[in-house]
């Protein structure tokens, strides 16, 4: 028996889900772009995690451990292209990086 | 019913996590919105620790809490240091503050009262053997061959960040 329904905790998932894309949506700041990604994906993992518990199952919990994995791989790969970017263009922002529209 | 203290707690640290999410994509300085991410994340290892995956909570505290908001930090103040004001105690620093500090004290609780009560809620692996054993054998029977994969994309990420951030023109 869970203290909380587990619905209550998909909730949550989805709220922080939405912000997330929101500000992916939102924020022209790389930085902030790629915060927003990282909150999607706990959203994801917390999804993960409340049915490895509400199954009773551990493939979750273990996919969980891989999902922060590849999360901490791709922050890694983010933040260079960002330092890259930065050099390439002085500026984080993703509306002065146009160089395929033009 | 009357909720009971985990339901509370539950709440308690949900509300943190989505209002430290709000800050993240809300506030102007991105120091600011680093620290919403990391009371975010306190906030949702808390919530793994209520639903007993007691080793996803150490393993996001280290990783997401520890290393990427590391480079978090590392990039804002490489790269967004200039026509930023100075950072001054704000009211709203020391509230997330305060929301991180409330998050560890429960996750701190929530750890003392699993302990306390035996965990009889029963959750996968959690009766008798522990969360980190039962999770530590499924990765390395079950999941034995995703783990190695995982590791070589560690590698091949590791490799691509270097090559990325090297300054090629002043070689």
């Amino acid at each position: 028996m869970m203290p909380v329904p587990p619905q209550n905790v998909v909730i949550v998932s989805l709220l922080l889900f939405g912000i997330g894309v929101l500000g992916v949506l939102t924020r022209r700041n790389a930085i902030i772009i790629l915060m927003s990604i990282e909150l999607m994906m706990n959203a994801a993992n917390l999804n993960l995690v409340a049915f490895s518990r509400q199954h009773a199952h551990l493939t979750g919990q273990v996919f969980g451990v891989f999902t922060i994995t590849v999360a901490a791989g791709e922050v890694a790969v983010g933040l260079a292209i960002v330092l890259a970017l930065y050099r390439q263009f002085n500026s984080i922002h993703v509306d002065d990086v146009r160089l395929m529209k033009e | 019913m009357t909720p009971g203290p985990e339901a509370i707690l539950f709440y308690v640290l949900s509300a943190v996590a989505v209002g430290a999410g709000v800050q993240v994509i809300a506030s102007r300085n991105p120091i600011h919105s680093a620290i919403g991410l990391v009371t975010s994340f306190l906030a949702i290892a808390g919530l793994y620790v209520l639903l007993h995956a007691e080793f996803v909570a150490a393993v996001q505290v280290l990783v997401y809490a520890g290393g990427i908001m590391v480079l978090f930090l590392f990039v804002i103040m490489l790269v967004n240091l200039r026509d930023r004001p100075p950072l001054r105690p704000r009211l709203r620093g020391a509230f997330a503050a305060a929301a991180g500090l409330l998050a560890i004290g429960s996750m701190l609780v929530a750890a003392g009262r699993g302990r306390l009560l035996g965990t009889a809620a029963g959750g996968p692996g959690t009766a008798a053997t522990g969360n980190l054993e039962a999770v530590g054998t499924a990765l390395f029977t079950e999941a034995l061959l995703p783990f190695e994969i995982a590791s070589v994309l560690l590698l091949v990420a590791m490799v691509g960040a270097i090559v990325l951030a090297r300054d090629l023109g002043r070689e």
